[in-house]
């Protein structure tokens, strides 16, 4: 009886002073919970919020009519087709990578993982001066390519490289780990069963990596879209040709057009808003995969 | 030996990695050496003269100043964050969480007229600040605002995963050993956690060295004051100074690489570190 008092006792004991001793008190929790969500709303939720505020500031009228201009349409078709190549190019790219690096064994793979994530260190800025100093007029192909009457720099390609540049680790670094991770013994598998290389990559790698392929790929996007200081070293800024949004945004509040600034931003935003839910979604669906 | 020919079971390896150096070399790499050759071309005294004039180095200046003390706040702020996000339970955690995210995909120019307009004089907050003097758009601690907001998700989500592994085993031990919960905080949890704060800082800290976007719609971009190095390349470039603006650029790039090759070294000492 008396063991079975105090081991109640003690068990009881333990379930009460376990959470004490390794939990905070209850105004310590309020406390820290109530300065970190301070500083994010202070940091994040604020001009979050503001881009939308200044856009409606003079109604919704005058949001919309921001949109009744010939230079802001093409400026959104200019982003969005810099994102449709980048986007697929750094997709096929990021597969091929790390099919490579995930499946087999070679020398210098670690060095190759740095130099894929090299452009991630390389400021947006500088992401541009290099193929101004590969394209431009006074750069190593500028000769040739004016002979030749091909514009790279201060035209649509240029924006484009350096859009593919500054996007060019997304996919591969979400897919590499991913892929390392999961091994080979399925793809062994399929190919002992008998399947081809590519019904082996399209019904078995494939599958499993889904979720890393898709997140790569919003983060990717979001990105491509969002891209300002590359994109404003190559782009020239010719209004309604070589403008993509975020350079647009610049122009408009460079001129005081406050309004139709934000209101081009707020699009933005809400792709950045629609970025995050789909992210996690995804982390969520990965999870529940994994569980299972 | 025989590892080898069993890895060779799986096709395309030829195919998938030429490639993957073939694009690599394309995007990356020959741009990228393009910078490095052309300043080749300059005497020694020529470079010197483009990267330590007194507007230059006072960019330097600038830039790693305001990037450092942005990583630093985040640093402690994101220790605080993390905390919060995996320690206690409260209502919209998942919001909250997904929301640190932001930087990561609100397009950097969107947060530089947002973050101006909410620090100019007659902002939400700016109006609460100027009179008493502080001024925050259009001067320094503007530069700081938008490198703290740009380089905020970098100490959060090193340091999130880290504290989830966290074995409890360890502070029930320190608390059995009758270490108060400061104490436990100070000497069990945070060596711990030290690797990872540190990868943190320094992710942050090199986003904020490149930072274009955010930054030059709040700081007003005066030479010798708020003028980050980064405008001073694109200045250059409009100036038609390649010269000069490609050998910013590669010290730049030098400060980028070194501490890319730390933040490396500090990842492989933080796994080292948990596998024990």
């Amino acid at each position: 009886m008396a063991s079975v008092a105090t081991s109640l006792h003690s068990r009881r004991e333990t379930a009460y002073a376990a959470p004490r001793a390794t939990q905070d008190p209850v105004w310590v929790r309020w406390l820290l919970t109530g300065v970190a969500l301070a500083f994010l709303g202070l940091f994040l939720l604020l001009p979050l919020a503001a881009v939308f505020a200044e856009a409606l500031r003079k109604g919704l009228g005058a949001y919309f009519a921001s949109f009744n201009d010939p230079d802001a349409f093409s400026a959104i078709k200019l982003t969005l087709t810099a994102a449709a190549i980048s986007v697929p190019a750094n997709l096929v790219f990021g597969v091929a990578a790390s099919w490579a690096i995930a499946k087999f064994s070679f020398r210098g793979k670690s060095l190759l993982i740095t130099l894929i994530d090299l452009p991630f260190a390389v400021s947006p800025v500088i992401s541009g001066l290099i193929y101004v100093l590969v394209f431009g007029a006074q750069g190593w192909f500028g000769p040739w390519l004016s002979d030749h009457d091909i514009k790279i720099i201060f035209a649509v390609p240029g924006i484009v490289l350096a859009t593919i540049f500054v996007t060019f680790p997304f996919v591969a670094r979400e897919l590499i780990p991913l892929m390392q991770a999961q091994g080979t013994d399925e793809e062994y598998a399929a190919i002992s069963l008998g399947a081809s290389g590519w019904q082996t990559f399209w019904r078995v790698t494939l599958p499993n990596a889904k979720w890393g392929l898709f997140y790569g790929v919003i983060l990717c996007n979001a990105r491509a879209m969002g891209e300002f200081g590359a994109v404003s070293v190559v782009s020239g800024h010719i209004r309604g040709e070589t403008n993509t949004m975020p350079l647009h945004i610049e122009i408009l509040y460079n001129e005081y057009n406050f309004v139709a600034a934000f209101a081009v931003a707020s699009l933005l935003a809400v792709l950045a808003l629609v970025t995050l839910v789909l992210k996690s979604l995804v982390e969520w669906k990965h999870h529940q995969t994994n569980a299972e | 030996m025989s590892s080898r020919s069993q890895r060779s079971v799986l096709p395309g390896f030829g195919l998938t990695l030429g490639f993957t150096i073939f694009y690599l070399g394309l995007i990356v790499l020959v741009p990228l050496s393009a910078a490095f050759l052309r300043t080749f071309g300059m005497t020694w005294s020529e470079f010197v003269a483009a990267v330590a004039s007194p507007r230059v180095l006072a960019s330097y200046r600038v830039s790693f100043g305001a990037s450092f003390a942005a990583a630093s706040v985040n640093m402690g702020f994101g220790f605080l964050v993390a905390w919060v996000l995996v320690r206690y339970p409260f209502p919209g955690k998942r919001i909250v969480d997904a929301l640190v995210d932001l930087p990561f995909a609100l397009p950097t120019a969107v947060a530089g007229i947002a973050l101006t307009a909410v620090y100019a004089k007659n902002g939400w907050v700016g109006q609460y600040l100027e009179p008493h003097g502080i001024k925050v758009a259009f001067s320094e601690i503007g530069v700081f605002v938008a490198l703290t907001f740009i380089g905020l998700p970098f100490v959060v989500r090193t340091l999130q995963p880290v504290l989830e592994e966290l074995e409890p085993e360890l502070e029930e031990a320190a608390a059995t050993l009758g270490a108060g919960r400061w104490q436990t905080i100070s000497r069990v949890i945070v060596p711990q956690l030290f690797p990872a704060l540190l990868t943190g800082f320094a992710l942050a800290f090199a986003r904020a060295l490149g930072e274009y976007g955010s930054v030059v719609f709040i700081s007003g971009n005066m030479p010798m004051r708020t003028e980050i190095a980064p405008l001073l390349i694109i200045t250059k470039l409009e100036q038609y100074d390649y010269r000069g603006a490609t050998a910013i650029a590669v010290v730049m790039l030098v400060a980028s690489f070194v501490l890319l090759l730390l933040i490396n070294l500090l990842q492989k000492w933080s796994r080292r570190y948990h596998r024990v």
